[in-house]
């Protein structure tokens, strides 16, 4: 809700974005098993992106598999380095000579993972999973033990019940709260959610996310939300991001955005969700296909292998992601950006492209 | 009632649990339904509701050693789980064939589609292989994959997720199925892909006149694709009906739950109604309302004994000794 944005804006003046993003990349080799074979064309996971995050807000990102928005992830948190770009922490360059340490940025950004048995050492108790990390950052042992104990509660688990227990006696949704509780038990400012809701039941899904709208009032958090799942993205965030194949194609507060998207890739994707009412079911679907390959992403703008109003240009030139009209949005797409070369360029004739059905 | 419907599938009083020297899981705990000729019969629940294992029964593809099953399944006149082992072999991918949520698993990933598809046919047909090659090619585009006579001869790692479903989809019509079971056959794909796939199902389903049995822990894809839909929840059915009478006015608790924490576009802002709890463990058979320890309406006779599955309508059906009560508050917040 931007009620809430403004909020924070005007009490913390200067208003510095928590998280600066720039301009970041990662392609991963691909080995081919024999060197006569020759070097193969990298995976483009993230090909160059920038974003920032604001203080108290959360950013979805969403896009479908092989679109780097797990990738984007890891590299935030640097589970891998990247190849190129800066990430900003609240004014200070992660890494690097004279930037702010790893270790410490780790304290201030925490991340929660899709599978929460994985992400858990089976033979932990759940208080000591959750002190690891505060121990590890050198607050003393019983200290630690406190702050679990503490945090137990804060996720809604009673801790009398919970701390000796192993991640093999917790269902899925009291796993993921204890993944919270890990993350949180440094004290972080920015909480990464990889698909934390994902493996887990409506019924149980829709406690957790209750539970992260508390946590982020209470902790005054910052979250980046990644999922695939459009309606739970909506409900959870104040600006979301709309990824494919390792780009930016449109980002934006969330209502302006789901309701009038404006790349024909967020349309196609908002189209695609299931419908919720009997009487109203899918009769085409937007777009056809599966996306391409990221070994190989097509040129020009990466979408136009799938998309209806492609033109010669979309195939010639990288649409750069700029700001549209007026607000934050930003688009990548040759149909709102004027004397792009597209015939239909120009707000108004763009406009009264719709998608059949 | 009188009956001039055209049963195809009757499932009575089906039980299945496993049984292992650690622990016994009783993950069916009593389901009947009926599926009519042309019927597309949408399987709703989370995980561990017994959603899997009952269209698992329906081709009686359980482990042998551990699962025991009891109920009869009639399909067509015949119990499947009586059946002598050599007719079970037939009826599996002939009378009655699956698609699974992961196609790059289910397919034999050193055989090319082409190759899987004929094989199948020749099988139950005993037709010649040319022959089958010209019907596989016919399969491929009828699930609209493009240049099919190439991607006869593919192999499924070549394929995208939503091609090799769809091969799936060829693979599993290959010998005119009477019943089509299908696993949470998207839950795999991406978006933009998932409404593709589900389309053609659609599509496939009203020109070939299919029946099918759709199971899926996701509300929107069920109502994209079912007529009728039953909710299980802990090994049984706690209420089925047609599709939109159980979407838009919900009987049951944990129905009326499922659906009110399904975040859709009109939830942001508002904070969700989570069922609290969480799902039951099966290691004793049911001797209650298995959702009565989550059910805010929760009253002595539920605890007393397991409610039956009593009719509301000629088609609907309720698991809850609230279900009249149920109704009139559910048709009053309907309107």
């Amino acid at each position: 809700m931007p009620a809430i944005n403004s909020q924070n804006a005007n009490t913390e003046t200067p208003q510095r974005p928590l998280l600066q993003v720039q301009n970041l990349r990662k392609y991963f080799s691909t080995k081919r098993a024999l060197p006569a074979f020759g070097e193969s064309p990298p995976v483009r996971a993230v090909d160059g992106i920038s974003f920032d995050v604001q203080k108290g807000e959360t950013l979805g990102v969403v896009g479908e598999s092989g679109c780097g928005k797990s990738t984007m992830a890891r590299l935030l948190i640097r589970l891998i380095d990247p190849d190129e770009g800066t990430v900003i922490l609240d004014g200070k360059t992660i890494g690097g000579p004279g930037g702010l340490p790893i270790r410490e940025m780790r304290s201030r950004v925490q991340m929660v993972f899709q599978d929460s048995y994985a992400s858990l050492n089976p033979r932990l108790p759940i208080e000591e999973s959750i002190a690891f990390g505060p121990i590890s950052a050198g607050v003393p042992h019983d200290e630690a033990n406190e702050r679990a104990i503490a945090i137990l509660a804060k996720v809604g688990l009673e801790p009398r019940l919970f701390v000796h227990r192993y991640p093999h006696e917790l269902s899925g949704g009291q796993r993921q709260r204890v993944n919270i509780a890990r993350a949180l038990a440094l004290d972080p400012r920015l909480l990464i959610l990889d698909e934390a809701v994902s493996a887990l039941d409506k019924s149980v899904e829709a406690q957790v996310l209750n539970l992260l709208s508390d946590l982020r009032k209470q902790l005054d958090l910052t979250y980046i939300f990644i999922s695939h799942d459009l309606n739970v993205v909506r409900y959870i965030s104040d600006k979301v991001m709309v990824m494919y194949l390792g780009e930016i194609v449109e980002i934006g507060d969330v209502e302006q955005v789901y309701e009038d998207p404006r790349h024909p890739y967020t349309k196609a994707l908002l189209m695609a969700q299931p419908t919720m009412d009997p009487n109203r079911r899918t009769k085409e679907a937007p777009i056809t296909g599966d996306p391409p390959n990221p070994i190989r992403p097509p040129s020009g703008c990466r979408f136009h292998t799938r998309c209806p109003f492609a033109e010669p240009v979309c195939a010639e030139k990288v649409p750069p992601l700029i700001r549209d009209g007026e607000g934050t949005r930003r688009v990548a797409c040759h149909l709102w950006q004027e004397k792009s070369g597209h015939s239909k360029a120009g707000s108004d004739m763009a406009k009264e492209l719709s998608y059949a059905g | 009632m009188p009956d001039d419907r055209d049963i195809l599938l009757d499932v009575r009083d089906l039980h299945v649990k496993f049984v292992s020297r650690e622990r016994t899981v009783h993950a069916v705990n009593g389901v009947s339904f009926e599926l009519e000729r042309g019927e597309v019969l949408g399987i709703l629940g989370e995980s561990g509701s017994g959603k899997s294992v009952t269209l698992r029964s329906i081709q009686k593809l359980l482990p042998p050693r551990n699962a025991v099953l009891s109920g009869s399944i009639w399909l067509d006149g015949e119990d499947v789980l009586t059946m002598p082992r050599k007719q079970l072999a037939e009826l599996r991918g002939s009378d009655v064939s699956m698609i699974f949520q992961e196609p790059a698993t289910a397919f034999d990933p050193v055989y090319t589609i082409g190759d899987q598809i004929c094989e199948t046919i020749v099988h139950h047909e005993g037709i010649s292989q040319s022959e089958a090659r010209a019907r596989a090619l016919e399969l491929l585009e009828l699930v609209r994959i493009p240049s099919a006579k190439q991607r006869l001869d593919t192999y499924p790692h070549e394929m995208s997720g939503g091609m090799r479903q769809r091969a799936m989809i060829a693979l599993a019509l290959s010998c005119r199925p009477k019943l089509l079971l299908a696993d949470e056959p998207t839950t795999a794909l991406d978006a933009t892909v998932q409404i593709q796939v589900l389309l053609l199902l659609a599509q496939l389903q009203e020109e070939l006149g299919l029946s099918i049995i759709f199971v899926t822990h996701d509300v929107g894809v069920a109502i994209e694709v079912s007529s009728r839909l039953a909710v299980m929840y802990g090994g049984q059915i706690v209420e089925t009906g047609p599709l939109a009478e159980v979407v838009q006015s919900p009987v049951h608790p944990y129905t009326q739950g499922l659906l009110a924490s399904t975040i859709h576009s009109a939830s942001r802002g508002h904070r969700l109604e989570a069922i609290p709890g969480s799902p039951p463990n099966l290691e004793a058979p049911p001797t209650k309302c298995t959702f009565a320890p989550r059910c805010p309406y929760v009253e002595a006779a539920c605890t007393a004994a397991v409610p039956q599955l009593e009719p509301l309508s000629d088609h609907r059906a309720v698991r809850c000794i609230r279900s009249e009560v149920g109704q009139a508050s559910a048709a009053f917040a309907g309107n």
